[in-house]
């Protein structure tokens, strides 16, 4: 079973992203598990998201405690280095960010990578929503699933210009990074 | 069809393949997505209902009575705070004897506030005289609440279904969503036989004297011991229609031959089920998840337990001043049975502390622990604690 934990703060679509993860590990043939963790609820709070994504049916409910996998939207969150909690020996970070990898890598002893999702999404649909980036990113990086399953799972959420616009950037955020560098942790 | 679904999505669509006639209800966290996507469906003229938008939760189980006690077949869903605000109509729709459906979202109860899951609301009324129904996964969700439908009409009892907060609600997960057709087929159109009726005039809610009070009573439990046969019967043929069983009053896993047993209800199985999957055959365990809470099935669950030393009871609520609600009742139901195996009565998880999924192997190890008290509140952490508490 994979497991991963998405942070964000309110208003960046980690829950979306969560749901959207799931859809299309459905897509691709998984049984898939996907809820939020929510505190008060407000623009700006820190917010969790988890995924399970697994071959077998998912009777586990706790939340995600030792995950495979973190994706983080929002840099500023690297405040808190409680974020790393839990992320197994091999995990890997990636993080929504213009900071250096090594630089993260060094300061949370994992592995980590930067992707200027905010960047991406803003150019290429005019909005600073970077959850449907990094999932194409970390797609690309895990090779957990082919980017259609994505872009069948997009298909379900948005229609016309804005899906256009999502597919175009998934394209080229999952190209834009090291493929199956984290494959590992999937085949363990 | 199989999809990935949210629970509370899930449900608006099964409510609405259910055609209710009306549809009343305030949202309250976390069952304001069910509310919220029936609203839609009606709004896109997916579904043909009389969507009443209330002021208060009391105003929706009133509304709810009213419509089906004229006939119509009625739908409504609350959680928490939103209960205790029905819990007087919830005490009239069921001495009434009005057949509708009810989805509980259980959530904590104030005070201190909570949004977060555990079942203090549906207990609290669970003396109301309603069929209580507890869904360990949304999938259960789903035919619990095709089910519930009919089974309201079959027994003129109300139905709730209790599906825990967040956990289910706010999940997403693989459903496999029967078709419109299949439940059309199965659901038959909504009849009341005491319905209101102006050319056959009848009287509801009058005054009672102390004269046919108790028979009153009586009656109505005497109908809900019979609605177990119901409720069993129906799930079976919900079985033979979609191939899914949604579990009838109890189900029972893991090793027959096990001396340790664990009963829960809602989501908290699935956890426990988890757990027991990463232990060894020799830690391996009798789960009996509990589905029919009310009515409370005496006769399956001393069945249940033949041959266990142990009995853990998992509560996901308290009664101040007495210890475990679903522990003291199973405790009553087993009292007079040979060899009744020593019960371990453990509350956890409320007002959504997580359950994790060494929870099982923890319990386990508890049993082992000589002077064990018979209930304990078993994830409280004691530095949290007021000296004098601990």
């Amino acid at each position: 079973m994979i497991e991963i934990r998405i942070h964000g703060r309110g208003g960046q679509g980690s829950v979306a992203a969560a749901y959207l993860l799931a859809s299309a590990a459905f897509e691709a043939g998984f049984q898939c598990q996907a809820f939020p963790s929510f505190g008060a609820e407000r623009r700006g709070a820190p917010v969790t998201a988890f995924v399970r994504i697994n071959n077998a049916p998912i009777h586990l409910r706790a939340q995600i405690r030792t995950p495979d996998y973190l994706i983080v939207q929002d840099d500023t969150l690297l405040q808190d280095h409680a974020i790393t909690a839990g992320l197994r020996p091999g995990g890997a970070m990636l993080v929504n960010s213009d900071r250096d990898n090594a630089d993260i890598a060094r300061v949370f002893g994992c592995r980590a990578l930067c992707v200027p999702a905010t960047r991406l999404a803003t150019e290429m649909i005019g909005r600073p929503i970077p959850n449907t980036a990094l999932l194409a990113a970390f797609l690309g990086l895990t090779d957990l699933m082919p980017l259609s399953a994505l872009a069948t799972a997009l298909e379900g959420r948005f229609t016309g210009d804005i899906l256009a616009r999502n597919l175009s950037l998934i394209e080229r955020a999952a190209a834009s990074v090291p493929q199956a560098q984290w494959k590992e942790p999937v085949d363990a | 069809m199989r999809e990935a679904i949210e629970g509370s999505l899930a449900i608006a669509r099964a409510v609405s393949m259910c055609k209710p006639d009306v549809v009343a209800a305030y949202p309250i966290t976390p069952q304001t997505h069910i509310v919220e996507n029936l609203s839609r469906l009606v709004a896109e003229g997916d579904l043909h209902t009389e969507f009443v938008s209330v002021e208060s939760e009391f105003s929706a189980a009133s509304v709810v009575l009213g419509a089906a006690a004229a006939g119509a077949r009625a739908y409504t869903a609350t959680a928490s705070q939103g209960v205790l605000l029905m819990a007087e109509v919830l005490f009239n729709i069921a001495g009434l004897r009005i057949p509708l459906v009810m989805t509980v979202a259980n959530r904590a109860v104030s005070a201190p506030l909570s949004i977060w899951n555990d079942h203090s609301d549906s207990m609290a009324v669970r003396d109301s005289g309603w069929i209580q129904l507890h869904c360990s996964d949304n999938q259960e969700a789903v035919d619990t609440t095709i089910q519930a439908f009919r089974i309201a009409q079959e027994t003129e009892l109300p139905v709730m279904v209790c599906m825990d907060g967040f956990i289910l609600t706010h999940t997403m997960e693989v459903i496999d969503m029967p078709s419109q057709a299949d439940v059309q087929a199965w659901l038959p159109p909504f009849e009341f036989s005491r319905k209101l009726d102006p050319a056959d005039p009848k009287s509801f809610g009058m005054l009672v004297s102390p004269d046919y009070f108790a028979e009153i009573r009586y009656s109505h439990h005497a109908a809900m011991l019979k609605s177990l046969n119901v409720i069993e019967a129906l799930d079976r043929d919900w079985a033979s229609l979609t191939g899914r069983s949604t579990g009838g009053l109890l189900t029972v896993e893991g090793a027959a031959d096990a001396t340790v047993g664990i009963i829960a209800m809602g989501s908290t199985v699935g956890t426990l089920r988890a757990g027991m999957a990463q232990q060894s055959a020799a830690n391996e365990t009798r789960l009996i998840k509990l589905r029919a809470f009310r009515p409370f099935p005496t006769e399956a669950l001393r069945a249940a337990v033949q041959g266990l030393q142990h009995l853990i009871v998992i509560d996901r609520a308290i009664s101040p001043g007495l210890g475990g609600i679903l522990g003291t009742e199973v405790s009553a139901a087993l009292a007079d049975m040979p060899d009744r195996p020593r019960l371990h009565n453990h509350a956890l998880g409320l007002g959504g502390r997580d359950i994790p999924e060494s929870i099982y192997a923890d319990l386990l190890a508890a049993i082992r622990e000589p002077d064990a008290p018979e209930f304990s509140i078993f994830d409280v952490d004691l530095a949290k604690l007021a000296t004098e508490d601990r």
